[in-house]
């Protein structure tokens, strides 16, 4: 076991990929010689050698083109997106090409592709480098979206997303880059997608979050604990398609729920969320499902960046919300 | 600034072996086929004109789907494919069946694709190609991909894509052609520019005099060719073809061509938008024209023979369109079956929710 930031632990995920399968190629703006702007992909050039890591020109849409051809010569492509807010640049190629390329063949042309990339508020990056845009991927069908909120689950899931024969869309939240270590066994391993996992069992109200809010929604658990409340929080982990079924064991055995992301509050992934629960779960509720959510506007500059997005604070005010209805 | 401009488009010239008379004007460019080839060449040339005709007529009678009519553009279709070996790969813009034909997807397929059939989409095993891309320019940089893909693994191969005037005009056109430039990608940039995209005439698409010019910023061989001799436009993608194997490089080929029918059968009106003597100005170039008399003046080619083979045509055209219409219907539980490789949660609900109703 090593202590690694979700940073180092990512790196890892792609050099043990890029170890067990040579079909394995990762590129992007800056990843081979500068190995990333983040350092994501730090050394795999000089392990792997240029025809495997490599720069491409600076042109999203022609990563998301050249990732969809080299799959249809049997590659394994693991390209980066340096910020997910150039992702309108390649939207076409991801949700208009690779997603429905398995269909669109009858099911002959598999885009086995991974797309990372680095997203998040509260890093103080100019526009359009913070957003998150998860739930216009989400909406697409024929893509899983991954967001993990720790290292640990960093390598295991992005090794599960690369090896996985769909194409997969792996965010990662900057601010949780190298935020903290923890214990990352060096060796491989896998963790599911598709599964979200309990990250604090409680009995009055669950928290459903992914990515940084999981953090939050940790620290407001502690915070609610003070005043006797029991708060149970669930990380989603992959976000499309949703683990509902984690969800609703949860709601039922609590009988409330808040679902927190750091998104916008419109169209998002809390307010499908949000939806099922009633749908599945109704008679189970003690309290209308809420959404704790940043406001309804495009990403805020710098400036306004700490009050526009959520934190642990406006998730124990929903709590208490529902606890309290 | 303006004479380096000038100095570029003048050396764009309209690459030509065979006139519009049916005369050979290039001796030095001619490429070395057999006359059985040659011959091969016509009978393709001449079936896809047909299947074009009765394809319109089907349409018309409702029993086929989408449709983008090629009669006009054969030379640069069927020339382009025909230097191609089986495991060169295609990847098409949505008037280019005729090449998916030609390279092993069977014509019941065809029609399968135009009636939205998913099998239809399915290329048979070896068939090095995909369905046509309906998104103007995404195949662009896709065949830049499959073109490095082919690089990467030593593969005696190339990535042909194929676009109009107007997907010229896109930034994946760009941004294709750049990344197949850096690198060193084994494909062929095919733009046959028909004049109009679907009405915009190629003038109003870009300040440039030639499409093949758009080579020169991104560092690759371009040439602009007669798309309505399919000698020249043959030999240009041959070698292209050799160019891109032995590593010097993506080329981008521009063939000069008409549509003579609409932009596709959903109902485009060509006469709002073009002249009757721009129509027959281009009929007078038709590459079959000019290619029977090629034919006919070296004894390779009679009515008689056009003729058998125009009914044998038909007659396949028949057999093809009773095999799609024998084909089951395609249900949506198809659709999610074949979505992702494992069906996710929601699916597998889904999938029962559509089972149930298409049991009924």
């Amino acid at each position: 076991m090593a202590q690694m930031t979700m940073i180092q632990a990512i790196t890892d995920a792609m050099r043990t990929e890029l170890k067990n399968d040579e079909n394995v190629l990762v590129f992007g703006e800056d990843v081979g010689q500068n190995g990333g702007v983040f350092r994501a992909t730090e050394g795999l050039q000089k392990e792997f050698g240029e025809d495997r890591v490599f720069d491409t020109p600076l042109a999203e849409s022609g990563i998301g083109g050249i990732s969809i051809g080299l799959a249809l010569t049997g590659f394994r492509p693991v390209p980066e997106i340096q910020f997910f807010g150039f992702v309108y640049e390649v939207m076409d190629a991801i949700s208009g090409q690779m997603a429905r390329y398995r269909y669109r063949s009858g099911g002959t042309r598999p885009m086995p592709i991974t797309v990372r990339s680095p997203f998040g508020g509260g890093v103080h990056t100019p526009e359009l480098h913070a957003d998150s845009l998860e739930g216009l991927m989400a909406q697409q069908p024929g893509l899983r979206v991954v967001i993990p909120s720790n290292p640990y689950d960093a390598k295991g899931l992005l090794i599960s997303s690369i090896r996985n024969n769909d194409p997969v869309i792996f965010l990662e939240h900057m601010k949780l880059y190298r935020s903290f270590r923890e214990e990352v066994p060096e060796e491989e391993y896998t963790v599911d997608l598709d599964k979200a996992a309990i990250k604090r069992e409680g009995t009055d109200v669950t928290l459903i979050a992914y990515g940084a809010m999981v953090h939050s929604s940790l620290k407001a658990a502690e915070e609610l604990e003070k005043d006797g409340i029991s708060a149970e929080v669930i990380d989603l982990r992959t976000v499309s398609p949703v683990d509902y079924e984690t969800i609703l064991e949860s709601v039922k055995k609590t009988n409330r729920a808040v679902v927190v992301q750091e998104a916008q509050k419109q169209a998002g992934i809390a307010a499908n969320i949000a939806a099922e629960i009633q749908e599945q779960a109704i008679l189970h509720l003690e309290a209308p499902v809420l959404r704790v959510a940043a406001p309804d506007t495009v990403y805020a500059f710098t400036q306004a960046e700490e009050v526009w997005l959520p934190n642990h604070n406006t998730i124990v005010e929903k709590v208490n919300n529902v606890i309290n209805f | 600034m303006k004479r380096t401009l000038e100095n570029i488009e003048n050396q764009f010239e309209t690459f030509q072996i065979l006139n519009e008379e049916g005369e050979i004007v290039n001796k030095d460019a001619m490429p070395d086929l057999s006359d059985e080839e040659l011959k091969e060449i016509m009978r393709r040339m001449v079936y896809t004109r047909i299947l074009d005709q009765r394809s319109i007529a089907l349409n018309r009678q409702g029993r086929l789907g989408f449709y983008a009519p090629t009669a006009g553009q054969e030379a640069s279709q069927l020339g382009s494919q025909f230097a191609l070996e089986k495991e060169d790969f295609i990847l098409p813009g949505y008037r280019d069946v005729p090449q998916l034909i030609w390279h092993g997807l069977p014509l019941a397929q065809a029609f399968l694709f135009s009636r939205g059939h998913f099998k239809g989409n399915q290329m048979p095993e070896g068939v090095n190609a995909v369905s046509p891309q309906i998104i103007i320019g995404a195949q662009i940089t896709q065949a830049a991909g499959v073109g490095l893909g082919f690089k990467k693994r030593g593969e005696q191969a190339v990535a042909i894509t194929y676009t109009g005037d107007g997907g010229a005009s896109q930034g994946d056109f760009y941004e294709g052609l750049n990344f197949a430039g850096a690198f060193g990608a084994q494909a062929i940039f095919v733009v046959q520019n028909n004049r109009f995209a679907i009405s915009v005439p190629v003038e109003k698409q870009s300040a440039a005099t030639t499409i093949a010019q758009k080579s020169v910023a991104a560092g690759i061989e371009g040439i602009q060719v007669d798309g309505m001799d399919v000698l020249a436009v043959y030999a240009a993608t041959k070698e292209a073809r050799e160019r891109a194997i032995n590593g010097e490089g993506p080329t981008l080929i521009e063939t000069l061509t008409y549509r003579y029918g609409p932009h596709t059968m959903a109902g485009d009106d060509p006469t709002r938008y073009r002249t009757d003597e721009e129509d027959s100005e281009w009929e007078k170039k038709d590459p079959i024209v000019r290619f029977r008399k090629f034919l006919e003046e070296k004894g390779l080619w009679s009515e008689e023979e056009e003729n058998e083979l125009i009914e044998k045509t038909k007659e396949e055209i028949k057999a093809a369109i009773k095999e799609a219409d024998n084909t089951p219907k395609q249900k949506v539980t198809d659709l999610i079956e074949i979505m992702h490789e494992e069906l996710p949660a929601n699916l597998k609900e889904q999938m029962e929710e559509y089972k149930e109703k298409e049991s009924k």
